[in-house]
């Protein structure tokens, strides 16, 4: 599946790293990085919608985070109105094209549909979703909402990820003005920097965010950071109310030496540099790839490395595998395309030549029976031209009010996502019992417009 | 394995499977190929007079399909053959000649005068054709003209003609009816009256199959324009069944050779027909979905079907569903069923729920005790049998019939061992008040 491996040079005696760009032909990258899922045909989605049952307060529907009504989409599609589909689904996410994408509808929707647990099968709930998505998206120009009169109220939202977006998009519906701010140069979050490519091609995560900017009253800045070029104090003043939806900024580290050695990176970065890559041939490969991590920002990362010519790409991980928060496709699609997860292992030293990273030494864990890990003092090397660190992301702290509550490095919120501070709502990875994923942050996006609406409108 | 030759009305053919008249008993090559097939017999596409008809040159079929594209129903404006009668009389006596053990009967349709009936019969029989049949069933076109089931709507027609077909012929006479009509038993009187030897039925509905929207005309259209059409295939099986039934137990018919059309598409389908009395099959729209090679397991099918079951030859099982076919007044009031759901076979889809909920007696949970789960409330439960329809898991709800003596949750009252009906009932003006004596 994947296309034009290396050849191994066997006779390769050279010292040092070994990272090279273009390690394929230059029509292999186009094969590699896809689409994981082709979009359905209109047959094929027809009779995938025909499988529906139609359940009466579908499980499906409760398992979906934004509660998309999922058997009447899938009957609109059905009925043969993709369009009214679409707008099923766009009434609880606006962003339910990329969810389509990158939903783990494995762990959600289908993993309680009925036909999964009667037959194994469920219906293929994420493709037809964005078989409708797509369908109303390649029709429409604009978002099939009205924004209401304009209320003359402003909100600053922080952040133009899921979250932000949904926020914005909720907000503008109900006809309040939105400063939409974003730290890079372009908007989308890790929808535009951190979905791996398979998932999002033809630059879909910049389309659905000029499509949901079309709702109008939404003014976006880019390049503009809390702490940087942008304080919460001001904007709280200049605003009748704030949504942060800032994500993690920071990574975590190792905690070992050599860390910030040649070779070390952080996976986040490099998945950025993916997405944002003109060329893929011109990124720097290692032969040989040691991802850290169990989520899927490992798997991201390591699948990509081996699509990008790497010649072999293991993921340590420190547990067991089905404790990894990576789920059982992402796992499932690692393994089919080459990566090998190593799993109860952890990072002991990392070994440098001439400043570069060039192995990297685990040690064994057990898990004790208080759940505990353990090392047992094995220790196994692997050789590594690069290391991948995903063993998690973390909240930069120092830019938020000293006031606003945080727990665990995570903002608190309630139920309605508001914050400690009355004018301040959060939601999607910065809030604290997030499940990190696109579709909770839309759904906290979009909780937070209406709690914010409600607030505004007494 | 059973033997399945059958005899129906003296012709015999080596199975009960005909292929009906329509396009694909139109000329020799197909009628040939469906022999080389395995089909008993060919009913051959109508007769009529020279000049021959002419047909549209746009479309002439219609369908309904499932969400794969499986063809649920299909209709038709095809006239009668549009070939010159000449060479249709030498096909058929040429194919008759070639394969005597299949059954070839002759479909026709002429005007409504005693001398043109003559004069076709005189050249038919020339072919030693094994029969005819009389069209006095296709509602599109020829209609228009007096002819199909313009004359099989009235039965004084399908009387006087059948008569002349039987006086001035001495081949055995099929008389083909329309379903386009009220009561189907009134056309199968007249064509027994008038000498028939048999009726088959159900010749296609009239319809119209769809309304394109953006052009505002039915479709498929000739031109922009669409004519009602005759409607066949899987979708009109429950209405032949149930006419083959109205002629097989009406008394005046009773014993009337039928033989019976209408969906027929799989073994168990002709089964079914044969049950209610028919004595053979006649096949088209399968065959002209997925070509004649149907027919090699509809054969098997009910060879095996009837070996299972002990039945050595066909005539043990014609009719035998017919003394089971009733009307609604005798049906035993005092049979008290109620739906069970099987909740191993349950997948907690909730449709049997919300269909009682919504648009029946509001007898089925759908949560127990804060669990998601699809329960009868039998005190709520008519026994309607709608859950059964809608569920999508076979077997996963069954109707249990209560035990004579036990005590019906839902009336409170103890099921009656003894039946009856409502022509004893008390709530019925027209009561038998002394059904007892």
């Amino acid at each position: 599946m994947i296309a034009n491996l290396p050849e191994i040079d066997m006779t390769q005696t050279k010292a040092g790293p070994d990272i090279a760009a273009g390690r394929l032909h230059q029509d292999a990258y186009a094969e590699n990085f896809s689409d994981l899922h082709p979009l359905l045909e209109t047959h094929e989605a027809q009779v995938e919608a025909d499988r529906c049952y139609f359940c009466y307060d579908a499980p499906c529907m409760q398992a979906c985070p934004t509660s998309i009504d999922i058997p009447q989409f899938i009957r609109q599609i059905s009925t043969g109105n993709p369009d009214g589909s679409a707008k099923t689904i766009f009434e609880q996410n606006i962003l339910g094209g990329m969810c389509a994408r990158v939903c783990p509808t494995e762990t959600l929707c289908e993993q309680v549909c009925v036909r999964e647990v009667a037959e194994g099968k469920p219906v293929k709930i994420g493709q037809l979703q964005r078989y409708a998505t797509d369908h109303y998206m390649s029709g429409h120009d604009e978002t099939p909402f009205t924004r209401a009169a304009s209320t003359g109220k402003k909100v600053a939202v922080v952040g133009a990820g899921p979250a932000g977006l949904s926020c914005a998009h909720r907000l503008a519906v109900h006809g309040h003005d939105v400063t939409l701010f974003d730290a890079r140069d372009k908007a989308g979050g890790l929808n535009e920097y951190g979905i791996a490519s398979y998932k999002s091609v033809d630059n879909f995560a910049a389309r659905e965010v000029e499509f949901i900017l079309t709702i109008g009253g939404i003014d976006l800045n880019t390049g503009m950071r809390l702490g940087d070029n942008l304080d919460l104090a001001e904007l709280r003043a200049t605003h009748d109310a704030v949504f942060l939806a800032i994500g993690l900024g920071g990574v975590n580290a190792l905690g070992k030496d050599n860390e910030s050695r040649g070779g070390v990176l952080n996976a986040v970065d490099y998945i950025s540099d993916i997405r944002q890559a003109d060329d893929l041939g011109r990124l720097p490969v290692g032969r040989h790839v040691v991802v850290i991590g169990g989520g899927m920002t490992a798997v991201d990362i390591a699948v990509q490395k081996k699509l990008l010519g790497a010649e072999d790409v293991t993921i340590v991980y420190r547990r067991d595998q089905d404790r990894m928060n990576a789920s059982k496709f992402e796992q499932d699609l690692a393994q089919t395309s080459g990566v090998k997860i190593l799993t109860n292992a952890q990072p002991h030293a990392l070994s440098v030549e001439d400043g570069h990273i060039s192995s990297i030494e685990l040690e064994r864990t057990t898990t004790g029976e208080d759940g505990s890990l353990q090392g047992t003092g094995e220790i196994l090397s692997l050789r590594a031209d690069m290391v991948f660190k995903a063993v998690g992301q973390t909240l930069v702290q120092d830019d938020l009010d000293a006031s606003l509550s945080l727990e665990k490095g995570r903002i608190v919120v309630g139920a309605d996502r508001r914050t400690n501070l009355g004018d301040v709502w959060a939601g999607g990875d910065c809030v604290l019992g997030g499940e990190d994923l696109t579709v909770t942050a839309v759904e906290d996006g979009k909780v937070a417009a209406e709690s914010i609406n409600a607030a505004l409108s007494a | 394995m059973a033997d399945l030759r059958t005899d129906f009305i003296g012709i015999k053919s080596p199975n009960p499977f005909w292929l009906a008249s329509a396009p694909p008993t139109d000329k020799e090559y197909n009628v040939v190929r469906a022999f080389k097939a395995g089909w008993g017999g060919v009913v051959w596409k109508t007769l009529g007079e020279d000049p021959a008809v002419v047909n549209v040159n746009g479309p002439r079929y219609g369908a309904i399909h499932g969400k794969d594209r499986q063809l649920i129903g299909l209709n038709n404006i095809e006239l009668i053959t549009d070939r010159p009668l000449e060479i249709n009389l030498q096909e058929i006596k040429r194919v008759k000649r070639d394969w005597p053990d299949r059954a070839l009967v002759v479909s026709l349709m002429v005007p409504c005068e005693e001398q043109n009936w003559i004069d076709i019969l005189k050249r038919v029989e020339e072919t030693e054709a094994d029969g005819v049949e009389l069209n006095f069933g296709c509602p599109h076109g020829m209609s228009e003209r007096g002819m199909g089931s313009a004359v099989g709507q009235v039965p004084e027609y399908i009387e006087m003609v059948t008569r002349w077909v039987k006086k001035h012929s001495r081949m055995p006479c099929i008389v083909k009816l329309t379903p386009n009509i009220t009561d189907v038993r009134k056309p199968a009187r007249a064509a027994k009256e008038g000498g028939a030897d048999a009726v088959s039925l159900i010749n296609t509905i009239n319809s119209i199959m769809g309304v394109d929207l953006d052009e505002m005309a039915p479709s498929p259209s000739v031109d922009g324009k669409g004519a009602h059409g005759g409607y066949c295939g899987p979708a009109v099986k429950p209405i032949a069944l149930n006419m083959v039934a109205e002629i097989a137990r009406d008394p005046e018919t009773h014993g009337l050779p039928i033989s019976g059309i209408g969906g027929v598409t799989e073994w168990k389908d002709a089964a079914e027909f044969m049950a209610l009395g028919a004595g053979s099959v006649q096949v088209c729209t399968a065959a002209m979905t997925y070509g004649f090679k149907v027919v090699e397991d509809m054969i098997e099918g009910l060879s095996d079907w009837m070996d299972r079951k002990g039945y050595t030859s066909v005539d043990q099982f014609i009719g035998s569903a017919v003394p089971n076919v009733s009307d609604w007044q005798f049906l035993n009031l005092n049979y008290i069923a109620k739906a069970k759901i099987d909740q191993d076979l349950c997948i907690k889809c909730g449709r049997c729920h919300i269909a009682c909920e919504d648009t029946s007696h509001q007898a089925i949970t759908s949560m127990v005790n804060g669990e998601r789960r699809f329960e009868v409330i039998d005190e709520e439960c008519v026994g309607c049998n709608l859950c059964v329809n809608v569920c999508p898991v076979e077997n996963c709800i069954t109707m249990e019939p209560m035990a004579a003596g036990s005590i019906d949750p839902r009336t409170k009252k103890p099921v009656e061992k003894d039946y009856a009906n409502w022509t004893t009932h008390p709530n019925n003006p027209m009561a038998v008040k002394d059904a007892a004596e």
